[in-house]
């Protein structure tokens, strides 16, 4: 209960800290709001009314505990851009990122875990060499790359998914899942490939400890000792690893997004940085961070859930 | 090692259902062209087009959108009193006819009969006056439109049926300024999220980031659209464009380039090729050393070759320029001056020597990073310059970053942009050089200049007008303000079916001329 209401406090201290950092960061990079929104004809007048309008003479602090006033009390501001409150424009892209980021991670754990203990038996053979070079060229290749490989293959070719289309899931639901699904295969590819290599090496390291030996000695059969007992002991390590995927998943998505075409929180970060959509970006930077957050406090509950020795106070 | 090999091939097969699962109904592999085919034949008997595009919009609002691809697309849904031709004339739009006045000082408009708006409301004359009043009395800031302030009065007459606008000195342009006073019913408050305008296109809906969707308007006045509904669909990477193009998701992308328009299928697209009316340069800071020196600026003229440019970074396409004008403005346009410095390193190098600069300099072009044939023609500029031991450092630069330090603040050496008239004047082109213009980011300063932008620009007289705007495009080129390079081509991709594409003096998209065949 103590250790629960701790990690929410940490969580709650990143967020306002992250939050902080974009606003000090975003006020010391050149690109005003309002010159951006007027564009180059703007007059002096109308630039200073822009700024008045949005607050944007106030110094710095005052702007800052004022945002966070309103962070508090569920009010995120409104977009420069859009004239809408900030929360309507991001909710549905939230949910849109959300759910490919989901597809995403289940690929991921689907695919490695067996994959990766399956592959420490090719260690030394043949194939372990085409493995690790096939492996090599999935975390090598860009995901900008693979998305138009993959929409190119399935979309243009195999015509599985319509590349360029609007993702409606109300109106076309099974077709806006395809579209989907293959975003999230181009952001799984190098986080599988990672995690592949991650649960080898773990697992090989595990099969050489001297309790596998003595098991095997009396007379387990390698097979029960690999899924009974080996699996279980590199599972804290890969759950760890699986934390940071689940935060990296999103970063990846950014590019993919843009590639797919699909309306995310990544595309929409990206292009309210570049219009200086400061409530936007602020929004969607603390979103953000508290994702990574999150991941990484649900790897380490999961980890205590699964090791005793966590739970007791010692370490991994 | 049997067990093996058949783990690794179920392994391999496993990855591969595991892509190919979600497949669902595949069929066996189709050509592009039949993929199109089956895409296209859907809309063309819906009599729906989807365009593509590569940014959001800046405002639905028209008298608050400023972004050159947001204009483009609401000039379906919006219109003046006038409004542009694609040949570059105005003709009378919400208003059937307009009279000048001998002295020049008033404009009589007639309220054209059964104009409505898409909510279904006629236009009254309180919606005219109300429309004009938004763009010019400054209590909305954004939408204040200055030229407008010529305007001294408006008066409507008691019937409603015409309304007498005087100015407060003569203007050959007042045309083509209340052109952008888009006529709004009055005191509505939500243009921002769902616009109401009179134009032949109605807008439905938005998805932002996503699409904007329009429909024929069939209370419209003139001739209306063909085309039931068209949707703009926002695709920002320039891969997603021509995949889209490809899967048949698109049928019409504008502004491609010939990276992308070579990736397209002949058989299902035809590539139209317009220009951008806009004046692409190496811009210059004429206020910071060496190109405060006329002799540097010559010798960058002189050493940058034009031609070289739009072979090397544009595949041929484009107008070479040598003034701050271009050929769609017709009779404004001198092509004289093209070829005012013909490409001659020599010459270059002995105008260095003059200036005190025979082994060159160091010098930076800030680019906006987000334009890609701005950062090409930068590299294209940087090998050319070496030859004459100009030492070019590119530093490419967010678009927000450009508008604040290049452009408001004039903290720069160099820049490469393209800039345009969106109102269909010469002035617009010109009148940013004059030296105590707030937009002059080059800080051109030139006495003659000044004394000539101010006769031509309350010249009553059209020739007389023309004459002395001419003037001012001579003296930018024989001062050298910029080394100007060209007027884009822009290359439009059209799906084979698809009819009526027109491309006009200004950057819009006309889709109520475009039809299925």
């Amino acid at each position: 209960m103590k250790y629960t209401a701790k990690r929410i406090g940490m969580l709650l201290i990143t967020m306002v800290l992250v939050s902080l950092l974009t606003f000090v960061a975003f006020s010391l990079v050149s690109g005003d709001p309002a010159q951006t929104k007027l564009g180059v004809e703007a007059t002096p007048e109308a630039l200073a009314a822009l700024r008045h309008e949005w607050g944007l003479d106030r110094p710095l602090i005052v702007r800052y505990i004022s945002w966070l006033g309103g962070f508090f009390t569920g009010d995120l501001g409104v977009s420069y851009r859009y004239g809408s409150p900030v929360w309507s424009l991001v909710a549905p892209k939230l949910g849109l990122t959300l759910l490919m980021c989901l597809m995403s991670f289940l690929l991921i754990v689907v695919i490695s875990i067996p994959l990766g203990v399956w592959s420490h038996r090719w260690v030394g053979g043949a194939f372990d060499w085409v493995h690790t070079a096939f492996n090599q060229l999935c975390m090598a290749v860009p995901p900008f790359f693979t998305g138009i490989l993959l929409s190119y293959a399935f979309g243009i070719l195999l015509r599985v998914f319509v590349p360029g289309e609007s993702i409606d899931l109300g109106a076309h639901l099974a077709r806006s899942l395809r579209h989907l699904f293959f975003a999230a295969v181009c952001v799984a590819i190098p986080r599988i490939a990672m995690t592949v290599r991650m649960m080898r090496a773990t697992v090989v390291g595990e099969m050489n400890k001297a309790y596998v030996r003595t098991a095997i000695s009396r007379g387990n059969d390698r097979h029960g000792v690999l899924w009974g007992h080996v699996l279980k002991n590199s599972l804290v390590a890969t759950v760890t690893f699986l934390g940071q995927t689940m935060a990296e998943i999103i970063g990846g998505s950014i590019v993919v997004e843009q590639v797919f075409g699909v309306p995310g929180l990544g595309s929409f970060l990206v292009s309210s940085i570049n219009t200086r959509d400061y409530p936007v970006v602020q929004t969607i930077v603390v979103i953000l961070a508290f994702w990574v957050v999150l991941a990484g406090t649900l790897a380490d509950l999961i980890d205590r859930a699964i090791d005793p020795r966590l739970r007791l106070g010692g370490t991994k | 090692m049997k067990r093996k090999v058949i783990a690794s091939l179920l392994a391999l097969a496993l990855i591969l259902a595991a892509l190919a699962g979600c497949a669902g109904k595949t069929t066996p592999t189709a050509s592009s062209s039949d993929l199109n085919a089956a895409e296209k034949t859907g809309r063309a008997a819906a009599n729906e087009l989807v365009v593509g595009i590569a940014q959001d919009f800046d405002s639905l609002d028209p008298d608050h959108m400023t972004a050159a691809g947001t204009k483009e697309v609401l000039f379906n849904v919006f219109e003046g009193l006038v409004k542009p031709t694609s040949a570059g004339d105005i003709v009378p739009a919400v208003a059937s006819a307009v009279e000048k006045s001998a002295d020049g000082l008033s404009y009589v408009f007639t309220l054209r009969e059964g104009v409505k708006f898409h909510n279904g409301n006629a236009v009254t004359m309180d919606d005219v006056v109300y429309s004009i009043e938004r763009r010019r009395n400054g209590e909305d800031a954004a939408a204040k439109l200055a030229p407008l302030d010529i305007i001294s009065g408006l008066e409507p007459s008691a019937d409603g049926k015409t309304l007498t606008v005087t100015l407060s000195e003569p203007s050959n342009e007042f045309l083509a300024y209340i052109m952008n006073a888009y006529i709004l019913p009055a005191d509505y408050a939500d243009q921002e999220t769902a616009p109401v305008g009179t134009g032949p296109y109605k807008f439905v809906s938005r998805a932002v980031q996503d699409n904007l969707v329009l429909e024929r308007f069939a209370d419209y006045w003139g001739q209306g659209g063909s085309l039931d509904k068209v949707t703009f669909k926002i695709l920002e990477s320039a891969e997603g464009l021509v995949l889209g193009l490809q899967s048949g998701a698109l049928d019409l992308v504008a502004h491609l380039t010939t990276t992308q328009t070579k990736q397209l299928n002949a058989a299902d697209f035809k590539v139209e090729q317009g220009s951008m009316n806009l004046v692409q340069a190496l811009y210059l800071n004429n206020a910071v050393a060496p190109f405060d020196d006329v002799r540097v600026r010559q010798a960058l003229c002189y050493a940058i070759s034009k031609q070289q440019i739009i072979d090397l970074a544009f595949d041929g396409y484009g107008i070479p320029l040598g003034t701050s004008m271009f050929p769609s403005f017709g009779k404004y346009y001198d092509e004289s001056l093209t070829d005012y410095y013909t490409y001659d390193t020599d010459r270059a190098k002995e105008l260095l020597t003059e200036a005190g600069y025979p082994d060159g300099f160091d010098m930076t072009i800030t680019v906006p990073s987000n334009y890609q044939p701005h950062v090409d023609t930068a590299e294209a500029i940087k090998m050319q310059l070496e030859t004459v031991g100009i030492n070019v450092t590119i530093l490419p630069v967010e678009w927000g970053a450009w508008l604040e330090d290049v452009y408001g603040g004039r903290q720069f050496e160099s820049t490469i942009t393209g800039l345009t008239s969106d109102n269909m004047t010469a002035r617009k082109l010109l009148e940013r050089f004059g030296s105590q213009q707030s937009n002059n980011f080059t800080n051109y300063n030139n006495a003659d200049y000044d004394a000539i932008l101010a006769k031509a620009v309350s010249a009553a007289d059209d020739a007389e007008q023309t004459e002395l705007y001419r003037q001012l495009e001579k003296n930018l080129t024989e001062n050298a303000a910029n080394v100007y390079i060209q007027d884009m081509a822009d290359l439009v991709a059209v799906r084979t079916g698809v009819e009526g594409l027109t491309f006009y003096p200004l950057y819009v998209l006309d889709v109520s001329l475009l039809r299925w065949a």
